[in-house]
């Protein structure tokens, strides 16, 4: 049998004012590793589930999103009366001219404000998107500043259930219905009319048009047409592949994870070497004392390696812990591409914190490997002799 | 002969100048014997001690124990041998801190195929027999000096050792304390047959052996530590 574990926990619970800035450091490492990388994954379920690929989205050549696109009115007027555009029982083409805006909001909580994403839509907007339901209230109609909100952005701000108003700049906005957008990127917006954003907002464009073509077959066409046109600047897309595209910013996070996780374990991975050098420094009587009773050197090592990855595993579930009160407090809300208040689910899953504690793990074997190695190699009596 | 040493030699170099801390030395102890180690500080106690102890390797010479030569065991072989024949004692007492006197006293035996009961009636046994029966779960810190020197000698004797080594067990006691510790060497040695090599520079310590040898500068001061 080789040493024991309690002589480590110990020995770890004795020092702990020396190990205490570690475990906290491996757990901060583990909490944003968690954090961002949960992130991602909220991320890239919303974009997923965004999207209609019998939709094409239009934005102006060279944007890669709708925050950044502008159609001027005359261009979305042409293409919006573009044949080959299916239309509704009214006899309207289905097509939307939209824009989106941020404007501030008060969260519900009371911990200040945030920005929240605002859609101009028109009329079409909701055929063109069917798994939106109104669930309270009713439709916006243009002409009166009226608005829809999503479900979670009315739970999240105030002023935001039907019958309420709130203020933007100079216009009061009137909450007449609640939507559900079926956990689509749809979820944490406020919809009002286009052509009001417009003038409440001063702008003369719009960010892209949405639109629905008769069929598959007309979907090609149609989107010959409109990048043959000389007249128009403009970039077309199925609806699922702008959504996909959005995911590769989660891709992104997921990206920044591993960068921050990997320069913060590094820091982390020093920390525990230096607290196990100062652990095999205070203890090397302890060392010669194990020696001399019989103990080998690979006892000697398996001990401290074993130290430094019980450290670490603290500091694992440190962090683990800090991530879950975060996961049951909230549902975590974050600033997307757009900085806007985007209500991505943010779920610690269980495979998730054990790719922390995995995580800390490592950090604890390659802090504990030199020091564990220079506490076994020490000569028994030169052990013996240190004070 | 227990321990047979033959032309025992250890050289310390520093830099330029070599330190001769042992010089040819013979000498034998019996199986049985209480013997005390004495002389001057740097003659040369300690290293003969650890030598014989195999904590520490000759430059030149051997030094037998129960016919194995110390000196040809490698690193491991020497930890595995440390724990069947030897016990240490030493002057600071040694114990681990975070452990209790129980387990301190059971650690040598984590090296064996006992079982976890067997264990127990060892480590029991000899923590009675050192007098600290009602102190099983205390930590080295809750107990006095003499308490922990004796708590390290139950750690040296549980696994029945071959030889105990003391390295001036009593130095850092009160003379109570070092008088019970003296004792309870003598006791083993004389009613449990065990064979003790104890240095001290107290004569009143060395009174408790059987048998005092004397080094002075890495030499046998009457040059027969063999027995006639
Ligand atoms: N590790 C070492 N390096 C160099 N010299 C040493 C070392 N250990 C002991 N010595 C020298 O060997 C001599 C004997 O030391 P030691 O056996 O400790 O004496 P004692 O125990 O009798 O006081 C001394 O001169 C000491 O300085
Ligand atoms: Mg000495």
């Amino acid at each position: 049998m080789a040493i024991p574990l309690k002589y480590n926990l110990r020995s770890i619970r004795v020092r702990w004012r020396a190990t205490l800035a570690t475990i906290l450091g491996i757990a901060l490492v583990v909490t944003v590793f968690i954090f961002v990388r949960s992130f991602a994954h909220g991320m890239e379920a919303t974009y997923v589930k965004t999207g209609d690929s019998r939709n094409l989205i239009v934005l102006r050549k060279g944007s890669t999103a709708e925050s950044s696109s502008q159609i001027s009115r005359e261009d979305a007027r042409r293409i919006k009366y573009m044949t080959g555009i299916a239309r509704d029982e009214a006899g309207n083409p289905l097509a939307s001219a939209e824009i989106i805006v941020l404007i501030l909001l008060k969260r519900m909580d009371g911990s200040g404000t945030a920005n929240v994403l605002v859609r101009g839509i028109s009329n079409t907007a909701i055929a063109l998107r069917p798994e939106i339901k109104i669930t309270e209230g009713r439709m916006l109609r243009a002409g009166l500043n009226e608005c829809i909100v999503s479900r979670r952005i009315a739970d999240r701000f105030q002023q935001c259930r039907v019958g309420d108003s709130f203020q933007s700049g100079k216009t009061t906005w009137n909450v007449v219905g609640i939507f559900d957008a079926a956990q689509t990127a749809y979820e944490s917006e406020i919809w009002v009319d286009a052509d009001e954003a417009r003038s409440a907002f001063k702008r003369n464009f719009y960010g892209s048009v949405l639109l629905r073509p008769e069929n598959d077959a007309a979907a090609a066409t149609l989107k010959k047409r409109l990048l043959d046109d000389r007249l128009l600047s403009i970039k077309v897309q199925t609806e699922t592949e702008y959504w996909d595209e959005q995911t590769q910013s989660a891709g992104f996070y997921r990206f920044l994870a591993s960068f921050l996780a990997i320069i913060m374990s590094i820091g982390a991975a020093f920390a525990a070497m230096n607290t196990m050098y100062a652990a095999v420094g205070a203890r090397t009587r302890e060392i010669g004392t194990l020696r001399a009773l019989g103990f080998h050197r690979r006892h000697i090592y398996i001990s401290f390696l074993l130290e430094s990855i019980v450290l670490s595993l603290l500091g694992g579930i440190v962090g683990g812990l800090i991530s879950l009160s975060f996961n049951l407090i909230s549902t975590g809300t974050f600033g997307g591409t757009s900085f806007a208040e985007v209500a991505f689910q943010f779920r610690v899953t269980p495979q998730l914190l054990g790719t922390g504690l995995l995580f800390a793990l490592i950090m604890g074997v390659i802090g504990g490997l030199l020091p564990a190695r220079l506490a076994a190699r020490k000569p028994v009596l030169d052990a013996l002799r240190s004070v | 002969m227990l321990v047979q040493i033959r032309e025992l030699t250890k050289l310390y170099s520093h830099g330029e100048i070599q330190v001769t801390a042992l010089d040819r030395i013979s000498l034998d102890i019996a199986g049985g014997e209480f013997v005390a180690l004495m002389g001057p500080s740097g003659s040369g106690k300690s290293t003969l001690l650890h030598i014989i102890a195999g904590i520490d390797r000759p430059t030149s010479g051997d030094c037998h124990v129960r016919d194995i030569n110390v000196a040809d065991l490698t690193e491991t072989q020497l930890a595995e041998w440390r724990n069947h024949h030897v016990g240490f004692v030493f002057q600071t007492f040694n114990l681990i801190p975070v452990l209790t006197a129980y387990e301190n006293v059971e650690l040598p035996l984590l090296l064996t195929s006992l079982t976890g009961r067997e264990r127990r009636q060892h480590v029991e046994a000899a923590l009675e027999l050192v007098g600290l029966g009602d102190r099983m779960r205390h930590l080295p810190r809750q107990l006095s000096g003499g308490q922990e020197q004796r708590v390290a000698i139950a750690r040296a004797l549980v696994t029945d050792p071959t030889l105990i080594v003391a390295d001036e067990p009593t130095g850092n006691l009160d003379a109570h304390s070092a008088q019970e510790v003296l004792g309870l060497l003598q006791t083993l040695n004389r009613q449990a047959g065990k064979t003790i090599i104890m240095v001290t520079h107290d004569p009143k310590a060395a009174a408790f052996a059987q048998r005092t040898i004397h080094l002075e500068k890495g030499q046998l001061l009457n040059g027969n530590g063999q027995h006639p």
